[in-house]
């Protein structure tokens, strides 16, 4: 897309001149209005479903939320259409508020299952209560007016619909390039890393459905004032269906492949409806065959959508050139061997198997501590209960003299508590650059507000720098703009090392980082992580390398079977008869 | 509310409980089996009631052609997927059981359905024309993205649904239609009038469960379907055909359709849309017992049934907002249950 990059504005404004080029009908330009309607709802649909994995059969519901306030407020109040856009804004997201904080908290499969409940329910709902007119609807709402001139024409209505769809366009794809935009990727495809550096997942989500019904109620309200009627038939499940099949056809994520597919979608209904009676002999509701055929037709051949297919992937956001805010942490950092991070008695069950049973160390500021042991040992568990992931069962963990064992992940990344996954949790669709700018999501402030309205340039420009910067001390900054996919298995390593770094961390908590990495590679990372701990960084290391493990570390702990069976430097572990054993097995 | 409308709402609610019971039992078996969410289980539903009547009236149901076109679309479907694998064995299973069934299945039904059929006869050559449809359907939808999401296959459900909800119209159209009753007599106990075809739905119902949990406990069909639910990969490695287990379990499913269609059609007119509702119902009490157990939704099946009446006398208008809001807090309860963080598999 990159090199159309440039054509948006040029495409946008030959739209907008269509209508008053003599060159299409009233008819056709009226059908454009439709698409650019369904094109709300379809964006605001890439953005919950194709970004943030919540797939919605509901959407539909919320445009009758917008149609059916400014239907009410215009009809039986009398009050100005302009006046109820943003009411009817307001209660849409109200509604989506109220349905969202219940929805997305859904799991699985059972959150697209919650959207088909409430969906067909506000269908009923719709068409049952009286003050909306039942399933008759309500009539004679006002068309809109600029200057007390009415809009009645096609044309002078296409041009209000495809001007809020551009403004749209803009703003999700500010959103989407942004801080939070890097949050809602990164929860749907590792929520795990996400939360480690500091995303709260339950509200960017319910944010994001929130954002989305807002576009869909938006819809609502164009959908009344041009059709200047309302009824529950275009707010069900259907309908639903319909505005998702739109943002499945342009592809997961893809901002122009909603217009695509809501295009599609409503010519190809529209010609179908003229065509198949004809070659069926009867009049009928033939498209939905079709539609239907074309879905599973689609689903075996192009998952990844067709606007990937002719545009190819998505082209990395471009940065602004590096400020002169500081890259580096501007925290302070305790005294080198001052205590730091304390395990005491820490102790996890699963059912009957004691993962880890009753813990005891300490890492200190500026010391690198091996946490060492065989397979099973209870290494992983250890980081896991440390950071937040896990609960302990008893015990305590203290950070700077803070009981944090029941804290949340995101708690301890705010505290400066880093770390990297045994399994490198990245997200694949997002640049490396992108990666590790997500590691320092806590060191941004931007809000969705103020990301739509392109307000955080400055701090993406700040973000991208200390990302840079982290990238350069890896080795990585050759690599920095290409796809996470195109990665080694070491690149992987120390992309996880870089992010966790651009946390600005007090405490850095590393899960195998030489696991995968070639000699020099590992020379280098130890290198790195020597030159952290002289800056007063604590390290915790699970490693099984003992020759980079024991070379590094300044003091070793050695588990077995979830108990601490060692403790002392890496003279005194090689000779300790107990961790041979643990080892090697028992001598006879 | 006194005892003699409770009861006749009990009533009620069990006769409907007991078809979505068939429906939860469908939906448990095609997601435990293929993770398939049946969205068009609804389409069995009334396409079998919609045979059956135009059997009773001495017409030829437009089933016939819809099993015709499935079966060179299956056809079709499975040589484009294995094109590389073909043997002559499998043209000869496809021309067989795709083609030739088929077209034995429309003579027989063209040369009975002028001879006005009773309903039970009706019934049982309407069980043989829907049944075959499930495999079809599997072959063409599901099979070949059976690895995919649960997200993924639940759109394509939902494509399916649109599909033959068009098709229904055309074969079937817009009129609505019910059959005659399978019994006839009714008795009072009491205050309350107890009829024939409820107890027939009940006792269907009730012999079908009985071999369901039979089928399941001990023949080889049902443990094959059992391994391809639990593990498709182990299932493969001890020779267990999955695609198999996909295309009984859409069989089985497509056979309780069908029976719950014949069952309903006397105590309600059924419209080429009407399946989606009912359907959904079904879905709704699968749901509450999490998509996985049996006799959980059977349990709850009968709990929706029952709602429904009770919904449908206090406030009938709002009735089904109220059966679909059912859903919500056991979605939530199940999400809490299964915990954070499990639900990207």
């Amino acid at each position: 897309m990159g090199r159309y990059r440039n054509l948006a504005p040029v495409v946008a404004i030959a739209i907008l001149a269509l209508p008053f080029s003599g060159l299409i009908s009233d008819f056709w330009i009226s059908l454009l209005s439709n698409i650019g309607i369904a094109s709300l709802v379809a964006l605001g649909l890439v953005v919950l479903t194709g970004v943030g994995g919540m797939t919605s059969f509901g959407q539909a519901a919320f445009v009758g939320f917008g149609a059916y306030t400014t239907a009410v407020l215009t009809i039986q109040v009398g009050l100005s259409p302009w006046l109820t856009l943003p009411i009817s804004v307001i209660v849409t997201m109200v509604g989506a508020f109220l349905i969202g904080a219940v929805t997305v908290r859904l799991s699985g499969h059972y959150l697209p299952l919650g959207t088909i409940a409430w969906g067909i329910s506000f269908y009923y709902l719709f068409g049952n209560i009286a003050g909306l007119g039942g399933h008759d609807g309500l009539s004679g709402i006002p068309a809109l007016s600029i200057f007390g001139h009415k809009l009645l024409g096609s044309r002078d209505y296409f041009v209000v619909v495809w001007v809020i769809l551009v403004l749209a366009i803009v703003a999700t794809r500010n959103l989407m390039r942004g801080r939070m935009g890097r949050a809602v990727r990164a929860l749907h495809d590792s929520s795990l890393a996400a939360e480690a550096f500091g995303v709260q997942s339950a509200a960017i989500k319910l944010a994001v459905f929130v954002y989305a019904a807002m576009l869909a109620g938006v819809a609502g309200w164009l959908y009344a004032h041009f059709q200047r009627s309302v009824s529950p038939g275009p707010f069900g499940i259907t309908a639903g269906t319909e505005y998702l099949l739109m943002a499945i056809i342009g592809g997961p994520g893809r901002i122009y492949g909603a217009i695509m597919g809501a295009t599609l979608v409503i010519v190809l209904r529209d010609q179908l409806q003229s065509l198949l009676p004809w070659v069926v002999g009867s009049a009928g509701n033939f498209e939905a065959i079709v539609f239907g055929a074309i879905l599973v037709l689609l689903l075996r051949t192009a998952t990844d959508g067709l606007w990937s297919r002719i545009f190819g992937p998505p082209s990395p956001p471009q940065f602004g050139s590096s400020p002169d805010g500081p890259t580096e942490p501007s925290i302070e950092r305790p005294e080198p061997g001052s205590p730091l991070l304390e395990v005491r008695d820490l102790r996890k069950v699963f059912g009957g198997l004691v993962a880890v049973n009753d813990v005891n160390f300490s890492a200190p500021a500026g010391r690198i501590v091996g946490l060492i042991g065989p397979n099973g040992a209870g290494k992983s568990t250890t980081f896991n209960l440390i950071t937040g992931v896990l609960r302990p069962s008893g015990g305590s963990v203290l950070f700077r003299g803070e009981n944090v064992g029941t804290h949340t992940p995101q708690h301890m990344a705010r505290v400066g508590v880093s770390r990297s996954f045994q399994h490198a949790a990245v997200v694949p669709d997002m640049s490396v650059v992108e990666n590790v700018m997500l590691g320092a999501h806590l060191r941004g402030k931007a809000s969705m507000v103020s990301a739509t309205l392109g307000l955080d340039r400055a701090e993406e420009a700040r973000l991208f720098a200390i990302a840079k910067r982290q990238l350069e001390r890896t080795g990585l900054a050759g690599v920095a703009m290409a796809p996470v996919g195109s990665l080694s298995l070491g690149q992987l390593r120390l992309l996880e090392i870089a992010r966790a770094l651009a946390l600005a961390p007090v405490m850095l908590l590393l899960d195998e980082p030489a696991a995968g990495l070639r000699v020099g590679e590992k020379k280098e990372l130890a290198r790195l992580m020597r030159e952290l701990r002289q800056e007063g960084v604590g390290i915790l290391l699970v490693e099984h390398d003992m020759d980079f493990v024991m070379s590094l570390a300044d003091h070793l702990i050695v588990l077995d079977f979830g108990t601490g069976i060692a403790e002392g430097d890496a003279h005194a572990i090689r000779e300790n008869p107990r961790v041979i054993e643990a080892y090697l097995g028992g001598v006879e | 509310m006194d005892t003699t409308i409770f009861l006749f709402l009990l009533q009620d609610g069990i006769i409907n409980g007991s078809v979505y019971a068939l429906v939860a039992l469908a939906l448990v078996l095609v997601f435990t089996v293929t993770r398939v969410i049946l969205i068009p289980q609804g389409e069995f539903i009334t396409f079998a009631t919609l045979t059956v009547v135009a059997l009773e009236n001495g017409r030829l149901p437009g089933t016939v052609w819809l099993l015709l076109a499935l079966g060179v679309l299956a056809a079709a479907s499975e040589i484009v997927q294995y094109r590389s694998e073909i043997t002559t064995t499998r043209v000869l299973r496809i021309i067989a059981l795709d083609l030739v069934l088929p077209a034995c299945l429309v003579a027989i039904a063209a040369v009975l359905a002028p001879l006005k059929l009773g309903p039970a006869m009706a019934g049982v050559l309407t069980l043989f024309l829907i049944t075959p449809m499930g495999p079809m359907i599997y072959r063409i939808a599901f099979d070949p993205i059976a690895k995919s999401s649960i997200l993924v296959l639940l759109i394509a459900a939902f494509g399916v649904h649109f599909s033959l909800l068009g098709l229904g119209l055309l074969f079937f159209g817009p009129e609505g239609a019910g059959t005659s009753a399978l019994s006839t007599s009714s008795f009072e106990v009491g205050a309350l009038v107890v009829t024939g075809q409820s107890l027939v739905v009940v006792a269907v119902t009730a012999v079908v469960l009985a071999v369901f949990a039979v089928f399941f406990g001990w023949s080889l069909f049902g443990k094959v379907l059992r391994a391809s639910a639990s593990n498709r990969v182990g299932a493969r490695l001890s020779g267990i055909p999955v695609s198999f287990g996909g295309q009984l379990s859409f069989a089985i499913a497509a056979g309780l359709g069908a029976i719950s269609g014949i069952l309903i059609g006397p105590l309600m007119t059924v419209y080429y849309d009407s399946g989606f509702l009912i359907g959904l119902k079904g879905f709704v009490a699968a749901i509450l017992a999490g998509l996985i157990s049996y006799p959980l939704s059977v349990a709850a099946a009968l709990g929706v049934g029952f709602s429904e009446a009770l919904f449908s006398f206090w406030a009938s208008s709002f009735k089904e907002v109220l059966v679909f809001s059912l859903i919500i807090p056991v979605l939530m309860w199940r999400s809490f249950r299964s915990g954070p963080g499990t639900g990207h598999n």
